[in-house]
């Protein structure tokens, strides 16, 4: 009798252990899987170098580095500099939700697609700051320009500019690669003077910076900026992203924290571009594949490195890498941009576009 | 008739020679305290007329409200025995206004004081008045009664307006001096036009476009080209939504106005766009050989399509088209036919003499009647669709008179006195304005000699006149020299001519939007004010006199009166040597330079001025450039 009840406290024990050795194996993070569709010159993309994407709802804007595409029921059509675009290479854009208009940053002025017609303002004929556009952001009726030669916004009903650089600004270089603009905030990537903040309510412009200095070394690990060279920056439901070429960082106002290759999920520290979706979750665009962050958990999606076939790892909070099998990926591993549209995402790459479907 | 009309009109013009100076007189010492220029008769009265330009007619159809424009209000008509029941005052200068949806508003755009009267049909008075964006010039209510478009000429847009409580939602981009809106029969479609030419590169044709808006979601979905088009009026759609027509102006300023006899300085045409008409826009022309159709403005079409009517500011008359004809021949005859002036008689079926400066058109409900609001006569035309003929003229109250200053105006949008009535002063000059084209004027021979076309408001005391100086004053300028160069016709008499330098120099500028009264200047206006009065440079050397901004641009109204070469003479000029233009809202007048080759301000001194004599500036940075401009913008 005894022996019986032994024998089925040790079958109930084993069957537990399986069950937990199950559970240990299928707890890999659910993180959304996408069927890629990679376009490029061969089926109507202007060009394959794609530095900027932009949704807008059904249509998709790519900013290449030969002219705007403009993807609509199907079908490709191009902007190049005869239909008044300001330069050939786009290398940002920017939705005015409210008029429609399309604003593209270029290597020789800034753009407004509007209805089809194309206005264009340089810093010949305009009070734009520098030709070469890295950044635009929509807020209100004000267009917020980064530039090689500073930050810039244009109002648009007055036609007034106002620009901002080391003279009026905590900025001490000027070479501005990002902008991010809403009501209450607004913030510049400046490359090699860290993340500049304009207070849209008090007009005070504050800085952020690397606080152990421009070193690689990260010192002060979660007590600032990972990095004074910042690429991009992405302010949502009050959380600042920001990238830089030697790590990622979120802000919340409060608390700093860095993402490194070494300690996150992050593929490669070279990071062109960050894109928050809310204060949580955000979509870093690295030299070394596209990579999504749940708050907790990474997901990385690319041609592998080594046979460049179609790659999904995912890394749990605890560190635990899985390869997910998939088809595709997007089109290159350098990614440069990345915009949403709806539960789906168009990922801009040095070699093509590519449009992530998410699979159910 | 109008022979007749001018006859007795010069008589009376003859027997009050001594009140003409005494008005000149009073005129010279006027210092334009009211914003529009003041009427005075002959006799010294001060007289207000009403000037009609647009008419409307209750849902109902037993009203006619008439906007009358030099009066500042909205007058109510029976629209039956066109008796007069009402005037009811609003903003400065309206230009546009149209009913709401349910018909029990009528929203007027006020082009002086920037606000929209909202006016009560049945109380029949102003219930509320609305601050909106720059010149508002035409009103739009959307179908759903949620959104109100106002084009603004002065900010070239399109405000998109709660209809309810008028605050401001957006703007929308439309061409440069948006002015007029259309909506779709159905509502769906806004299309929204302007006076002045989109920017396009030197020495090349105008461009213009129709604004294409989508009503439900208020944003601009399209726009249609309308090449070689300068100065674009209203729009008119069939009642189908098949067909729509645009009336506006094709300029020549490519080739020298030597060739007016050629019928060289401008088209008055039309451009078809819509279903019937396929899918490029088509441009017809209104004129025929020896006989122009000048400055079309108002255009409507019958229900059935079987009609199209067309009025002629400069002309004083109505154009009647068959629409059945005019749809056949645009189909037959491949583009572009608008430089085939014997094209009209296959379409036109009759021209209507009318009043003066016949502005708006509307067609009663039936179809059997069509008004014509002659803006310069006070008077309404009621034409007999069936007959094409003006069965009455309905006569606004008013002064009977015609004064000086009125008599000036008539002849200044009139283009009976050039050769052939092509074109007037109001062709360049819209809405006494400007015209946003540099033109070819002299016979120099071909692209020799390129002026920009100045702004004409406030030019008194700005003499000499022409770019090279070399009018001393406005009646040589408005004289001989526009008689020459411009009519190619016979002279003006002595006393039309006085009359019309007397309008010209009463017109005041309008109010700069950029330093409206009692408003202060911004730090970087400040900034701008100190460069723009400076006589070291930033590196502490001495800036000379003559190489100061203010030095030539002195005064209040930003003219030395002097000619200087600022360094931006062209191998195709004679001299550099330039008269010093005034700064009078200067920000409106766009392209700058002699030559309007300076397509922005920022141009005259980041592109025309390599050698520092348009003033020192190449010391400045970005941001001092920007403050200089942004205080040029308040003079």
């Amino acid at each position: 009798m005894m022996k019986v009840a032994w024998k089925k406290q040790a079958w109930t024990v084993a069957a537990c252990f399986l069950v937990l050795c199950a559970a240990a194996y299928g707890a890999v993070p659910r993180m959304p899987h996408y069927r890629f569709e990679n376009f490029t010159t061969a089926n109507g993309l202007p060009n394959n170098h794609v530095y900027s994407v932009l949704v807008d709802g059904d249509r998709i804007w790519a900013g290449t580095d030969n002219g705007l595409g403009l993807y609509e029921n199907g079908k490709w059509k191009t902007f190049t500099t005869k239909d008044g675009l300001a330069h050939r290479a786009v290398l940002s854009l920017a939705l005015d939700k409210r008029t429609g208009d399309v604003w593209a940053g270029t290597m020789g002025g800034l753009s407004r697609i509007s209805g089809g017609r194309i206005d264009t303002f340089t810093q010949l004929n305009s009070g734009l700051s520098n030709d070469v556009v890295y950044g635009v952001s929509i807020e209100g009726e004000n267009v917020w320009v980064a530039t090689a030669a500073g930050g810039c916004k244009l109002n648009i009903r007055t036609g007034q500019w106002s620009l901002f650089n080391e003279r009026n600004t905590p900025m001490v270089e000027i070479w501005v690669y990002g902008v991010s603009a809403t009501p209450t905030k607004v913030y510049y990537a400046v490359w090699g003077s860290g993340i500049l903040e304009y207070d849209q309510k008090t007009k005070v412009w504050d800085k952020y910076e690397d606080p152990d200095g421009e070193t690689e070394i990260v010192l002060f690990k979660d007590q600032g900026l990972i990095h004074e060279i910042t690429s991009s920056v992405s302010f949502v439901d009050n959380v600042l992203w920001a990238s830089t070429y030697f790590g990622d960082s979120r802000y919340d106002g409060r608390y700093w924290h860095n993402f490194l290759t070494k300690d996150s999920g992050l593929p490669s520290n070279f990071t062109n571009a960050v894109k928050g979706v809310d204060a949580n979750r955000a979509w870093f665009c690295t030299d070394k594949g596209l990579a999504y962050y749940d708050g907790a958990n990474w997901a990385v999606y690319r041609p592998s490195l080594t046979t460049h076939k179609p790659e999904m790892t995912v890394r749990d909070a605890e560190g635990h890498v899985t390869k997910v099998p998939v088809t595709t990926a997007p089109a290159h591993n350098y990614i440069l941009n990345i915009d949403f549209q709806g539960s789906d995402i168009w990922v801009a790459t040095a070699e093509g576009l590519s449009h992530g479907i998410l699979e159910k | 008739m109008m022979r007749q009309t001018q006859v007795r009109l010069r008589a009376g013009i003859a027997g009050g020679l001594l009140s003409t100076a005494a008005v000149l007189f009073g005129v010279a010492l006027w210092t334009g305290g009211p914003a529009r220029a003041v009427m005075t008769g002959r006799t010294g009265e001060v007289l207000t007329y009403a000037s009609p330009e647009e008419l409307v007619l209750s849902t109902d159809g037993a009203k006619l409200f008439v906007l009358c424009q030099q009066s500042d209000e909205v007058r109510v008509l029976n629209a039956a025995t066109y008796a007069e029941e009402k005037k009811i005052p609003v903003g400065h200068l309206p230009r546009g206004f149209s009913l709401s949806v349910d018909g029990a508003r009528l929203f007027v755009t006020n082009t002086w004081d920037d606000t929209i009267s909202v006016i009560d049909t049945k109380a029949l008075s102003v219930v509320a008045t609305w601050p909106v964006g720059a010149e508002p010039s035409s009103v739009v209510e959307d179908r759903a009664g949620k959104h109100l478009f106002v084009a603004n000429r002065i900010s070239s847009d399109v405000a998109v307006l709660n209809a309810q409580t008028g605050q401001e939602e957006k703007r929308l981009s439309a061409g440069r001096g948006a002015s007029y809106i259309t909506p779709s029969p159905d509502g769906s479609r806004l299309y929204v036009t302007h006076v002045y030419p989109n920017p396009t590169a030197f020495r090349t044709a105008p461009e213009s476009e129709v604004t294409v808006i989508d009503a439900a979601r208020a944003v601009v979905v399209d726009r249609i080209a309308l090449r070689s088009i300068a100065g674009v009026f209203h729009v008119a759609v069939s009642a189908d939504g098949r067909l729509a027509a645009v009336a506006e102006l094709h300029p020549k300023n490519l080739v020298p106005l030597a060739h007016l006899e050629h019928g060289g300085a401008f088209e008055d045409t039309l451009t078809l766009f819509g279903a019937d008409v396929g899918p490029k826009p088509v441009e017809v022309p209104l004129d025929e050989l020896e006989r122009y159709a000048a400055r079309p403005f108002g255009v409507t079409i019958t229900p059935d399509k079987s009609r199209m009517y067309v009025t002629s500011g400069g002309s004083q008359m109505l154009t009647v088209i068959d629409v059945p004809r005019l749809l056949r021949y645009a189909h037959l005859h491949p583009q572009p036919f608008v430089y085939d002036l014997s094209a009209s008689a296959n379409y036109v079926i009759t021209r209507v003499a009318v009043g003066r400066d016949p502005r708006g058109v509307l067609l009663s409900h039936d179809g059997r009647t069509l008004l014509v609001a002659n803006r310069l006569d006070d008077t309404i035309s009621v034409i007999d669709t069936r007959s094409n003929k003006v069965a009455s003229t309905v006569t606004l109250s008013g002064p009977k008179q015609i004064s000086v200053l009125r008599h000036g105006e008539q002849t200044f949008y009139s283009a009976a006195q050039s050769f052939q009535g092509q074109i007037g002063c109001a062709n360049c000059h819209i809405d006494s304005t400007f015209d946003g084209l540099n033109w070819d004027l002299e016979p120099d021979g071909f692209g020799r000699g390129i002026v920009d076309n100045r702004l004409l408001e406030d030019v008194k005391g700005t003499d000499p006149y022409k770019w090279n100086g070399g009018n001393p004053n406005l009646p040589t300028e408005c004289g001989p020299r526009t008689e020459r160069y411009f009519w190619r016709a016979e002279n003006y008499d002595d006393l039309t001519l006085a009359d019309l330098v007397t309008y010209i120099r009463s017109m005041p500028p309008r109010p700069n939007r950029w330093k409206l009264p009692g408003y202060e200047l911004t730090a970087a206006e400040e900034r701008g004010k100190e460069i723009f009065e400076r006589k070291v440079d930033k590196f502490g050397n001495p800036i000379p006199e003559k190489n100061r901004c203010v030095y030539c641009h002195s005064g209040l109204k930003g003219t030395s009166q002097k000619s200087f070469d600022v360094g931006t003479k062209k191998p195709t000029d004679d001299s550099g040597l330039l008269d010093t233009p005034q700064l009078t809202n200067i920000a409106l007048t766009a392209p700058y330079l002699h030559d309007g080759s300076a397509a922005t301000l920022e141009e005259i001194w980041t592109i025309y001025n390599s050698e520092d004599k348009h003033g020192r500036t190449n010391d400045l940075t970005k941001d001092e450039l920007n403050d200089l401009i942004e205080y040029l913008r308040t003079r």
